[in-house]
């Protein structure tokens, strides 16, 4: 009993021996870091998230509306809430006021000639954006607060504040990807590569 | 009675007997720190500690931490939403990890890593959640590399620093597991050219990223100088991207998301964008090779004579391929030592043995990396992108005036 006791405990330590045996035997720069012959398909690390903890994460929204939530909301519902909740930062009416400096970015530009400064009304080249970074970033000091309803009704807000959007239009998910945006004309990827040209 | 009086006047245990002496050190190494904080820091405790003879006392014993000398002060120059690394009192190109640049757009999270996990999900045939013990179990890599600020350019004024200059680029070798290890257990779609990252602060920061760089080199990193990442770099684990702008190496990282186009986030749009002529130019990913003089700087002085030029040089696109300095203003280059390893991706160090005559002139510094680019002037960057050229991807050669009496001046241009 006690001799086969032994030999079960020991046949995997010979294994285990053989393994680093053959690792040992390589020389220095034979097995590269992206070398992954040896890899198994997958090494079984981690677990399977259940769709109720992707779902809780999954907040992105793309231009083409992927991620916007079920809900709606107006300019009109939209300024109520901004008066409360943003203009101390960004400004009474999201404008910057001369000689005052705004905590936050002023919002609102009446046109695309008037570069200066940025704000979502001559900046932004996507509406889709806004609704993101206000429901995963803003308030400031209360971020992910906001209803759905509340954030379809702010992103309406400052669009119509910018001449985008009509005052009495509704924001949801079918609405919001199909605003366009006056500064989208304007963006290009980048378009430099190295080499001697300086862009 | 004359001993006591000896003793109160000055903490020098010499003169004591060696039982007085084993009781009085940790006294003697205690008192006069409280008496320092007491004087908010007016002079470091080693400077109070401080025997006119350091070979006739013995020094105080080992510690758990160590910390610097205090006759040394290096600090980072801290904003309300950044803090900028002090080149200037850098010997190598290795940033000590506690003066690593900083810069958050919602402060620096406290993240208790037995409870944070990465997701990563989206176009992928087998969503995961990794905690990050489990992302430590797979096979790691080290790699010594830059990160710098996308917005990494001051000017305008003469007494800047290089801290105050480019303050927000710093290197560290980064420990984790390499994105495209975590790809093969999650299983790609094909259809994803993109993936989103995110951050686990209160900006919940996120950047859209091209799948190629998930292939090539980007890491899931959390070790930082052969220990975990500081809170301001993003613990406990961060994106690396090696050469991309510093806002896309997303600190503490908690989700990822394969995508067939990009999300246009915040910071992908109206950020880390930037004018050229008529146009703006966005997905700038790459950081342009970029060097700078870090001695002689503002505001050090110099004498005539030998003078060894030192500064660092990098480029997010590979190596560097050779650095140049100027002591003419410009009018003529000659090429620089380079400090071996020269990495890809990295601040590498470079020395330029010089003979100054005392005579005012000015010094320059300029990069050539392995694409053949050479960095550019400041008019070079103005005639391609036009003048109202924002503070994005701003990488001019930066010069320094010396004067007749050896002050050295930042030129603004």
């Amino acid at each position: 009993m006690r001799a086969k006791t032994l030999i079960v405990i020991a046949f995997p330590i010979i294994i285990s021996l053989t393994g680093l045996k053959t690792i040992n035997d390589m020389k220095p720069g034979e097995l590269p870091l992206n070398d992954t012959t040896k890899w198994p398909a997958t090494f079984g690390f981690g677990r399977v998230p259940t769709q109720a903890e992707i779902s809780a994460w999954d907040i992105a929204v793309r231009p083409d509306g992927k991620g916007l939530p079920p809900g709606q909301g107006d300019a009109k519902l939209g300024k109520a809430l901004y008066t409360s909740k943003c203009a101390v930062c960004h400004g009474v009416d999201g404008r910057e006021t001369t000689g005052v400096k705004l905590l936050g970015t002023p919002l609102v530009s009446d046109t695309l000639a008037s570069s200066r400064p940025k704000t979502v009304g001559n900046y932004w080249p996507y509406a889709t954006t806004l609704y993101d970074y206000i429901r995963r970033a803003m308030p400031y000091n209360q971020p992910g607060t906001l209803t759905n309803d509340e954030v379809y009704s702010l992103t309406a807000y400052i669009l119509a504040a910018n001449k985008i959007l009509k005052e009495a239009t509704v924001l949801n998910s079918k609405s919001l990807p199909r605003v366009v945006m006056p500064a989208k004309k304007l963006f290009i990827m980048d378009d430099r590569k190295g080499g001697p040209e300086i862009k | 009675m004359e001993r006591e009086e000896e003793s109160q006047r000055k903490p020098t245990p010499a003169k004591m007997s060696r039982r007085a002496l084993l009781g009085s050190v940790v006294a003697a190494a205690v008192l006069p720190v409280n008496k320092v904080r007491a004087k908010d820091n007016a002079r470091p405790s080693s400077i109070q500690n401080s025997v006119d003879d350091p070979t006739k006392t013995p020094g105080p014993g080992p510690s758990p931490v160590g910390k610097r000398s205090g006759f040394e002060q290096p600090m980072r120059k801290p904003s309300d939403i950044s803090s900028r690394t002090p080149l200037q009192d850098m010997y190598g190109t290795i940033t000590p990890s506690d003066l690593h640049y900083e810069r958050h757009h919602a402060g620096v999270p406290v993240i208790d890593p037995t409870k944070h996990e990465l997701l990563i999900h989206g176009l992928v045939k087998k969503p995961m959640k990794f905690t990050v013990d489990e992302l430590k179990r797979f096979p790691a890599v080290s790699r010594i590399c830059f990160i710098e600020c996308a917005g990494n350019f001051r000017g305008g004024r003469e007494d800047l620093t290089p801290q105050d200059v480019l303050g927000l680029t710093s290197q560290s070798e980064w420990t984790g597991v390499l994105l495209s290890t975590i790809l093969r257990e999650v299983d790609v779609d094909p259809r994803a050219k993109w993936f989103l990252a995110e951050g686990s602060d209160a900006a919940v920061m996120t950047r859209t990223i091209p799948i190629a760089k998930a292939w090539d080199d980007a890491i899931i990193a959390y070790a930082q100088n052969g220990e975990a990442i500081r809170p301001e770099q993003g613990y406990p684990v961060r994106l690396l991207l090696p050469g991309f702008e510093g806002n896309m190496n997303i600190k503490w990282l908690r989700r990822i998301e394969f995508s067939e186009e990009p999300y246009m986030t915040r910071e992908e749009t109206s950020k880390y964008t930037y004018p050229v002529k008529d146009k703006i130019r966005m997905f700038s990913f790459e950081m342009d090779a970029r060097s700078i003089i870090t001695y002689p700087s503002y505001p050090q002085k110099v004498n005539k004579g030998w003078i060894e030029i030192r500064g660092i040089a990098w480029s997010g696109r590979g190596k560097v391929d050779k650095v140049e300095v100027s002591t003419d203003g410009g009018k003529s280059w000659e090429p620089a030592n380079l400090q071996e390893p020269v990495l890809s991706k990295a601040h590498i160090y470079f020395r330029y043995l010089w003979n100054w005559d005392g005579i005012p002139t000015e010094i320059l510094s300029r990069v050539t990396d392995e694409t053949g680019y050479i960095q550019p002037t400041l008019a070079q960057l103005i005639e391609a992108r036009g003048t109202n050229i924002g503070g994005y991807h701003m990488n001019p050669i930066t010069a320094w005036k010396i004067k007749s009496d050896g002050s050295v001046f930042f030129k603004p241009e």
